[in-house]
């Protein structure tokens, strides 16, 4: 508990239980906020999304067996998005290792394909070191999971804890932060001789806090700019450089800017297959400045001309300098933004308006961002509803859109949503849901309202797991195999069952009213809202295609 | 032309280094001798899809830190992309790749052949050739040990398998610089 406090840790989520009694009997003491979440998983997003929204590391708490194997999956999801998390489970006694006791498993080797790092306690002593160590594994460099196996009977033990001085100094771990500076400069020379750049930005961006940075390089000259998932808000969405999400569900400009750029600037992401569509059509005529601070991305799915390894933080400062002193003439990106304008009014992000009151779940997330007037701190589930909310929401600020983008769980949202709350009180924290997903988790309806957590639920409610339903319309001859919600819960009654608040909406009329009551009203809130069932998302990049045969919402016929 | 003009980097003279390298690679790495390391190194390798050819293991001078070599295919795996893997491994300390040219590397075998009484004079001799050793008789077979390059012990493999090869134990390579570094 001393370690955790000198970590300056306030917020821990957690469910106790057999093997972590000792550590639970401290916690009564200790003078942390302990959330009790009403299952494992739900703790782990909640400490992913508390990790999220504030850039600190997100504690949760599990007890051996079955208790630690629920947190795999949040455990997973934080590695495939390098959320800064520590981990801590109990075990059983050390001398029931190795012997399938009561509520054991091996939870070290579960999880080894999905951590940073982990550690098992063997002598009580190693507790505080190892508990400062986790923290800075998990926080430094590329950030990510790191899990801490404490055996019960070690737990128990009685031990001195003296106030760390020192930084904590692994021998095999020394994470680079400065980039190379003579690489920086033949960026800046390749940027200056660039006629068609882009900047492509990650999640990374948003981990290094370098969002300011991103947007002083981007102001060094006219550079169109575009974004994964992971990476919205770190640039706005109203700035006159942006040209929207890439990807399978990105705009037409923005994919097609990859296709035909000469020069693309990654910053903080990673060429994921979502990204690139078929690995040998994209980007055919660009060359690749590859900022990381991961070496191992570099290169991995798409080779880099000009690799830099650093800190975006540290990093981008230095390229915005070197560029700035070269003194390029702008001009030279006139005809590359004529064609991008060009493309933008030709192919802008579109859908038909619903008729008689239908709510189009498009509309739903314009509506939400007038609701919240785009400040909010939203998360998401996985599916249809997060694609549209990365597409219409326009994200304004990094950390204000947490979501599972590279593990892609269904379920995140909703204890994503109690630790972004938890972190950060004062801000709207609204869970976009998929009806298919919030049932996965909504268990932690009874945690906000015991916990006096008041996030607000939005549920994009179609009836169906959307995104399935449209692979399973587009890809596989429109038959439909179990993705129909069928008799889903009457969610309105699920919520009061809770304790919480629930409405419903079915008129796109009153649905902007319906979403400001349900921010203004105490307490969570769970808002039903009834969309067209059966929307698509578009624009697409069908998987394994290029983005040039990215596919457009048919048009209406009139 | 002058420093700090743009001119010195051209788009169309930038190029990506190759990544296969197309031949085989000894990777000597130093661990912290701590449990689940191999685990650690084995599970990464099955899950990036890197397939091991050898793999030996031992300690090293200082008790905390243990070796492990190991050698793959450059042909098929990026070995940049590997050993950017293995470097983040927080109990990876360091790796070497090591130079064919500027390394020692050895490997050895251990051979149970059929011995019949009058062939147990062509297997001495090839043993002998081979300079390896004879190290354990039975009524119907002889065990031999080879130390050498992998090539060495192929070819000893080739020369013996027909007499009849019951058993073959081979350690994997370990290698070391040569000369002083």
């Amino acid at each position: 508990m001393e370690s955790l406090k000198a970590e300056g840790v306030e917020n821990i989520f957690g469910i106790p239980g057999g093997a972590n009694l000792p550590t639970y009997d401290a916690l009564v003491d200790a003078g942390f906020r302990h959330i009790q979440v009403r299952h494992e998983q739900g703790g782990g997003h909640a400490a992913e999304g508390y990790a999220k929204a504030s850039g600190r590391v997100g504690v949760a708490f599990a007890t051996s067996g079955p208790g630690a194997t629920n947190l795999v999956t949040a455990i997973a999801d934080a590695m495939m998005d390098s959320v800064p998390t520590v981990f801590i489970t109990g075990q059983v006694r050390t001398e029931l290792i190795g012997t399938d006791g009561f509520q054991e498993a091996d939870i070290l080797g579960a999880t080894l394909p999905f951590v940073k790092h982990s550690f098992q306690v063997t002598d009580p002593r190693q507790i505080p070191e190892y508990v400062h160590e986790a923290f800075h594994v998990a926080s430094t460099g590329r950030p990510g999971p790191v899990l801490l196996d404490i055996p019960q009977d070690l737990s128990r033990a009685d031990i001195e804890y003296a106030t760390r001085t020192e930084p904590v100094e692994l021998p095999g771990y020394k994470p680079m932060s400065k980039g190379n500076i003579k690489q920086v400069r033949i960026a800046a020379k390749a940027i200056a001789n660039a006629k068609r750049p882009i900047l492509y930005t990650g999640g990374g961006v948003v981990n290094a806090n370098a969002s300011e940075e991103l947007r002083e390089l981007a102001a060094a000259d006219r550079f169109p700019i575009t974004s994964t998932l992971m990476g919205l808000g770190a640039y706005p969405a109203s700035g006159e450089s942006w040209l929207g999400m890439l990807g399978m569900h990105g705009t037409v400009t923005a994919n097609w800017a990859m296709d035909n750029a000469d020069l693309i600037v990654a910053i903080g992401a990673r060429f994921d297959d979502r990204i690139t569509g078929k690995l040998s059509e994209f980007a055919p005529h660009a060359k690749v400045i590859h900022i990381d601070i991961d070496p191992a991305e570099i290169s991995k799915n798409i080779g880099a001309h000009i690799p830099i390894v650093g800190d975006a933080k540290l990093v981008l400062p230095e390229l915005t300098r070197e560029y700035r002193a070269l003194q390029t003439d702008t001009t030279r990106l006139d005809a590359w933004w004529k064609q991008l304008r060009e493309w933008q009014q030709q192919h802008p992000l579109r859908y038909e308006p619903g008729v008689d009151g239908e709510i189009k779940p498009q509309f739903m997330i314009e509506a939400m961002h007038r609701a919240t007037r785009g400040e909010a701190i939203v998360t998401s589930d996985v599916g249809q509803h997060q694609m549209w909310a990365a597409q219409y929401y326009g994200f304004e600020q990094p950390r204000h859109w947490i979501n599972s983008g590279g593990l892609g769980t269904m379920g995140f949202g909703l204890p994503a949503a109690v630790g972004a709350k938890v972190a950060c009180p004062d801000d709207d924290v609204v869970c976009l849901a998929g009806d298919g997903s919030l049932i996965m988790n909504c268990q932690e309806l009874a945690t906000c309202v015991a916990e006096d957590i008041p996030v607000k639920v939005f549920l994009m409610n179609n009836g169906y797991m959307g995104m399935v339903r449209q692979w399973q319309e587009l890809f596989w001859d429109r038959r439909y195999s179990s993705v129909e919600m069928g008799a889903s819960p009457d969610w309105v009654k699920l919520a009061e069952a809770f304790g919480a608040t629930g409405m419903r909406c079915e008129n796109a009329d009153e649905l902007e009213g319906t979403m400001v009551r349900a921010l203004e009203a105490d307490g969570p809130v769970l808002l039903d809202v009834r969309v067209a069932q059966e929307e698509n998302c578009y624009p697409m990049i069908p998987p394994g295609q290029a983005a040039r045969d990215m596919v457009e919402a048919p048009k209406a016929v009139s | 032309m002058e420093a700090g003009t743009p001119q010195m980097v051209k788009l169309e003279d930038l190029h990506v280094p190759g990544q296969l390298s197309g031949r085989k690679h000894i990777l000597s790495i130093l661990v912290e001798n701590k449990p689940g390391v191999l685990a650690r190194i084995a599970g990464l390798f099955s899950r990036r899809g890197f397939n091991i050819d050898t793999l030996a293991v031992g300690p090293t001078d200082d008790p905390s830190v243990s070796r492990i070599t190991l050698t793959l295919d450059g042909a098929v795996h990026p070995i940049d992309q590997v050993t950017k893997q293995l470097h983040k491994l927080v109990n990876v300390l360091k790796i070497r790749d090591m130079e064919p040219e500027e390394t020692v590397a050895r490997e050895m075998a251990m051979f149970k052949v059929s011995a019949a009484v009058e062939s147990r004079a062509e297997i001495i001799q090839f043993a002998e050739i081979f300079r390896a050793k004879i190290i354990d008789v039975s009524r119907r077979t002889m065990t031999i040990e080879v130390t050498g390059s992998a090539d060495k012990i192929e070819a000893f493999e080739r020369m013996i398998r027909p007499h009849g090869l019951i058993e073959m134990v081979r350690t994997g390579e370990i290698a070391i610089a040569r000369g002083g570094d």
